[in-house]
């Protein structure tokens, strides 16, 4: 039986794959790769492609991801997959969107913000009745 | 019989609430089941990145990032984590006194707080008192995506990279238990390093690519984003908990209410039929 080496591919928001392997195929950035047990320490950015883990018996699983990091230990290789592609631009216009949506926000005081505002006055006149109410009954 | 109309009418009026908190207590429950199973998924993501991390920190100790050196701070950037919805019992409003609290200790040492507001309370919230927004992302729903979020984090890192915040925070609601939901602060830039540089006994290194300083950049910048991911995710279930416990409350309320007014009711009624008794027997009495 061949060494094997185990995997654990995640994203941010579940875990993709955990196991043992025979070979781990990634595309990291300046070309694909295979990693097998006992491969040196090795840490490279992905690219958006497929991996695949070869487990013992032949069977190859593969899964596709949007790029990523691969970290590679003699007994452990991880992949940290990205949840979606990302590029520099597309991150560009997230943070663009971002900051229109708050001055957006700011810039609009009518609607659901004034909304917001009469109830926290609405809440504070609620108290100042409640702290008279009991006043006149300590006084009665 | 007209007796206790305006009693009995009430009575089916908190009836109705009453069915309609208790639904909305059963959504909550079977929310927070997969919202915490959610919560639960983001975690080996985030340990494996911070595993990497400590390697690195121990392995290739030369190269400082920008994310991991202090300076003095002059404005310090809040990353602030509400849900989209209210009728969750307390659980904004605490967070929001935590958050005062914490603007008004930096406004006492001169620091200025820049907000990027993730949900819709907080974005109401911190509008309304004129706080200094710089980003904000709301209606995320239950199922949030890391996608949703990057933009708000994104500008945040800009600005610490730009020097216009020095310190970089993340507030939002930990997730202790169905019961307890507490407001929590953390420090997300600059990344304590103390923390994580552990041995420095094994000297060994990576092999890059392409090299350890892009590698690096790209490593600190998702470590950052799981960790505000995963405080959404914690705050979601935190939502749906605290929703839970608000709602189970009410409907409890609501079954106190009613048997108050139906003992009011009875009341009523049972007055009115001695009444009538007595008038036709002082009627018989009188023929």
């Amino acid at each position: 039986m061949a060494m094997t080496i185990h995997v654990d591919i995640v994203s941010a928001e579940s875990e993709i794959y955990s196991g043992l392997a025979e070979l781990v195929v990634a595309p990291a950035e300046l070309g694909e790769v295979g990693i097998a047990a006992r491969h040196a320490p090795f840490l490279s950015r992905l690219k958006p492609g497929e991996a695949r883990v070869k487990v013992s018996g032949g069977e190859v699983h593969p899964f596709y991801i949007s790029g990523g990091l691969l970290e590679v230990q003699p007994h452990v290789v991880t992949i940290l997959a990205d949840t979606a592609i990302r590029a520099k631009d597309i991150d560009e216009a997230a943070a663009l969107e971002a900051k229109r949506r708050a001055e957006e926000l700011l810039a609009d005081t009518s609607g659901k913000i004034d909304y917001a505002r009469a109830q926290a006055q609405l809440a504070e006149a609620i108290t100042q009745l409640r702290t008279l109410e009991k006043y006149r009954k300590g006084r009665a | 019989m007209a007796v206790g109309k305006e009693i009995r009418l009430k009575i089916t009026s908190i009836k109705n609430t009453q069915k309609i908190t208790r639904a909305m207590e059963m959504v909550a429950a079977s929310k927070m089941r997969k919202t915490q199973e959610r919560m639960q998924a983001t975690r080996p993501y985030s340990r494996k990145i911070a595993q990497i991390i400590k390697h690195l920190a121990t392995a290739n100790p030369e190269y400082k990032h920008p994310f991991t050196l202090e300076r003095p701070v002059n404005r310090v950037g809040v990353i602030l984590i509400s849900s989209d919805r209210g009728l969750c019992g307390g659980l904004n409003a605490n967070l929001f006194r935590l958050a005062l609290r914490r603007i008004r200790g930096w406004t006492e040492q001169n620091i200025g707080v820049r907000f990027g507001i993730i949900g819709q309370k907080g974005a109401g919230f911190f509008s309304s008192i004129g706080a200094d927004i710089s980003a904000q992302a709301t209606k995320l729903g239950d199922r949030p995506h890391l996608e949703n979020i990057i933009g708000v984090i994104k500008v945040l890192l800009d600005e610490y990279n730009e020097g216009t915040v020095d310190q970089v925070h993340l507030l939002y609601n930990e997730f202790v238990n169905t019961m307890t939901q507490r407001p929590r602060l953390v420090q997300l830039l600059p990344i304590h390093t103390e923390d994580i540089v552990a041995d420095r006994q094994h000297q060994w290194d990576y092999i890059y690519e392409p090299d350890a300083k892009d590698v690096l950049d790209q490593l600190l910048v998702r470590y950052v984003e799981s960790l505000v991911f995963q405080g959404l995710v914690e705050n979601n279930a935190c939502e749906q908990a605290a929703r839970m416990v608000a709602m189970k409350s009410a409907s409890d309320n609501a079954g106190k209410l009613i048997k108050e007014f139906q003992l009011i009711y009875n009341k009523a009624r049972q007055a009115a039929i001695t009444q009538e008794i007595a008038e036709i027997v002082g009627g018989a009495a009188a023929v």
